[in-house]
């Protein structure tokens, strides 16, 4: 294995956290192979500093704005990879990542794994592990030559913590992409209190909830615990009673709260995609045969309509 | 506007769990007794998007594009029933177990054999490999602008204004054409082709292409799959008992403080 290149990207000004967890996977694969690993970000050289400090050997900095589309940024990330020398790159399955794996893959002629839950070194060579059919089977793959692109799902990996004593090359990449695509608006979505990916607790329905009015006792319920949030299953999204931004599954969020407590949602494959590194599930549910109750350490069987406001009062009285 | 719909036919994925079987060997899925094919779910919503631009802009032509054994003339005339007016099948024994990277290349090829597409669309991904590889793929075989994740898409002067879902809202963008622009779920529900509608699609001409008509060799798989396995589940729950529902919320309360959870 010659080296890693991990593309690390900003929000609203921020690294992200899957950005750290890419350092923290390409330093446990660099260390199992034998290669180095370096960084790419759209931002400073302080951008670049921080993520030596998290485990890069050296980085790479773009001035492509921090909300460039994949087209715009992608000759940055193939200058990386030939000034690096990397035969690895570790994208966040994020919607940049989404179009950049891909695109670069096809530009290197070479093949891309989206949304990996394992990686390996074997042999010196990348062995990637993702879901498929929907969560309900596990790929593994290998490259036959080429760069040997991944992109990771978020939480996969564990952030190393910040060591102010590492230091590395910092160089500037002056590759820039034309912007064919041109962003003219951005509508962030404004979830009240924690972010659904950061939170302890969270709190999901279904389209078992019926109306709605339903997720108005699951935000109570959440406003019991201190770190809570509000999630939703696809056919409650698409049914219009949540946005979209809170879906949990494999086309929505991932989330690894340490509760999360599903109410109405059958547990299909495509949920459990985002939420089956929860530490403890709790079901209410009414079929005591669905996938979501199986999973659980803990079930009512039972109109959730009748258990919630008990629940609530419960959980209160505790304090 | 003349406008490329690809679509793919894959297994059930509403398939329930007990259902669905590897055989690990072969690194293959054993259809689902009992359980038809069906379209990719995203892919009624691309060939939606097509007939609203189509009718909007008042002309033009819908072709639908779909790479896959003889049955996938399913998902071809469930696209020809909604609307759209011709059909190409991609069908060739070459083709028969073909990863997601020769796809694109050989989609790539079809679409420039039909020709004079100002827009191609597709699903967002498919839901049987779940990469979302294939939009972009054709996009650099082709060397054409990609939006993906399209929620809503409108013809504006000589192009797109497109907004996309992204993992924290939404963006808009515009798009010169010719592009690609792959359509997510919430795109909205797709019409439902009526009886009539049916039997006129089943007089609609499906063109069936092979490799040699394309002009292509897709060569080896840039990424072999070395393994295809179900995960383990493994089922603990404790079932909460109580004789009322209140009961049962307040012995889960007690379990939950037990465990530190509350
Ligand atoms: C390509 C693809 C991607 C997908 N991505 C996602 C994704 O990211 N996230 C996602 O969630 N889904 C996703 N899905 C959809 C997924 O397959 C399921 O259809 C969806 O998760 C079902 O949502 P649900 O559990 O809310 O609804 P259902 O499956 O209809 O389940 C409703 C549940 O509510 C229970 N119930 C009903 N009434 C009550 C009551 N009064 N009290 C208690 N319980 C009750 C029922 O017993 C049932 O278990 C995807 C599907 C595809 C094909």
């Amino acid at each position: 294995m010659a080296g890693i290149l991990v593309v690390a990207e900003k929000n609203e000004g921020e690294i992200t956290p899957a950005s750290f967890e890419l350092l923290g996977a390409a330093r446990q694969l660099a260390d199992q192979g034998g290669g180095s690993v370096s960084a790419l970000i759209a931002g400073s050289a302080a951008d670049a500093s921080t993520l030596i400090a998290h485990g890069a050997d050296a980085a790479f900095t773009s001035a492509a704005p921090e909300d460039s589309l994949a087209e715009v940024l992608l000759p940055a990330v193939e200058a990386a990879v030939s000034q690096s020398g990397a035969d690895i790159v570790l994208i966040s399955m994020s919607s940049l990542g989404r179009d950049l794996g891909p695109a670069l893959a096809f530009r290197a002629k070479s093949g891309v794994a989206m949304d990996c839950t394992a990686l390996a070194i074997e042999g010196g060579k990348l062995r990637a592990t993702r879901s498929c059919y929907g969560g309900n089977a596990r790929a593994e793959h290998t490259w036959a030559g080429g760069l040997q692109i991944a992109t990771v799902k978020a939480k996969t990996y564990d952030a190393l913590p910040a060591d102010g004593g590492r230091s590395g090359a910092v160089s500037a990449i002056d590759a820039i992409g034309e912007a064919r695509i041109k962003v003219v608006g951005v509508e962030k979505a404004t979830a009240e209190g924690v972010k659904l990916e950061d939170a302890e607790v969270v709190v999901s329905g279904g389209r078992g909830l019926g109306d709605p009015s339903g997720f108005q006792s699951l935000e109570t319920l959440a406003g019991t615990f201190k770190q809570a949030a509000v999630g939703a299953s696809r056919a409650a999204c698409d049914l219009g009673w949540y946005p979209p931004s809170q879906q949990v599954g494999l086309t929505g969020k991932v989330v690894s709260p340490n509760l999360y407590i599903a109410v109405a949602i059958s547990g299909a494959s495509q949920h459990m995609a985002g939420m089956g590194g929860a530490k403890n599930i709790v079901a209410i549910n009414r079929d005591a045969d669905c996938n979501m109750v199986k999973v659980s350490r803990f079930a009512i069987i039972e109109d959730y309509k009748k258990v919630l406001p008990a629940l609530i009062e419960e959980i209160k009285k505790l304090g | 506007m003349n406008i490329i719909v690809c679509v793919k036919q894959i297994p059930d994925p509403e398939t329930p769990a007990a259902s669905f079987k590897v055989d690990e060997a072969a690194k293959k899925v054993i259809p689902a007794q009992g359980i038809a094919p069906v379209v990719n779910p995203y892919d009624p919503q691309a060939t939606e998007a097509a007939l609203r631009l189509k009718d909007a802009d008042g002309g033009g032509k819908i072709t639908v594009i779909s790479l896959g054994p003889d049955t996938a003339r399913d998902a071809i005339k469930h696209a020809l029933a909604m609307g759209a007016d011709e059909g190409v099948l991609i069908s060739d024994p070459a083709f028969a177990s073909i990863d997601n990277f020769q796809t694109a290349a050989a989609l790539a090829a079809a679409i420039e054999k039909v020709g004079d597409a100002d827009l191609i669309l597709m699903g967002r991904a498919a839901a049987d490999w779940d990469m979302g590889v294939v939009p972009a793929g054709v996009g650099q075989i082709l060397g054409l602008p990609v939006v993906t994740v399209a929620k809503g898409i409108e013809k504006d002067g000589d192009g797109l204004t497109v907004t996309r879902v992204l993992d924290d809202g939404f963006q808009t963008v515009k798009a010169p054409l010719p592009a690609i622009v792959s359509v997510s779920n919430e795109f909205g529900e797709p019409r439902y082709p009526q009886l009539r509608q049916i039997m006129m699609a089943a007089k609609k001409t499906v063109q069936v292409w092979s490799a040699a008509d394309l002009g292509i060799d897709t060569g080896a798989s840039v990424m072999p799959l070395e393994a295809l396995y179900q995960p383990k589940v493994e089922s603990n729950v404790e079932i909460i008992e109580g004789d009322t529902p209140e009961e049962k919320a307040r012995n889960l309360a007690q379990k939950l403080r037990a465990a530190k959870l509350v």
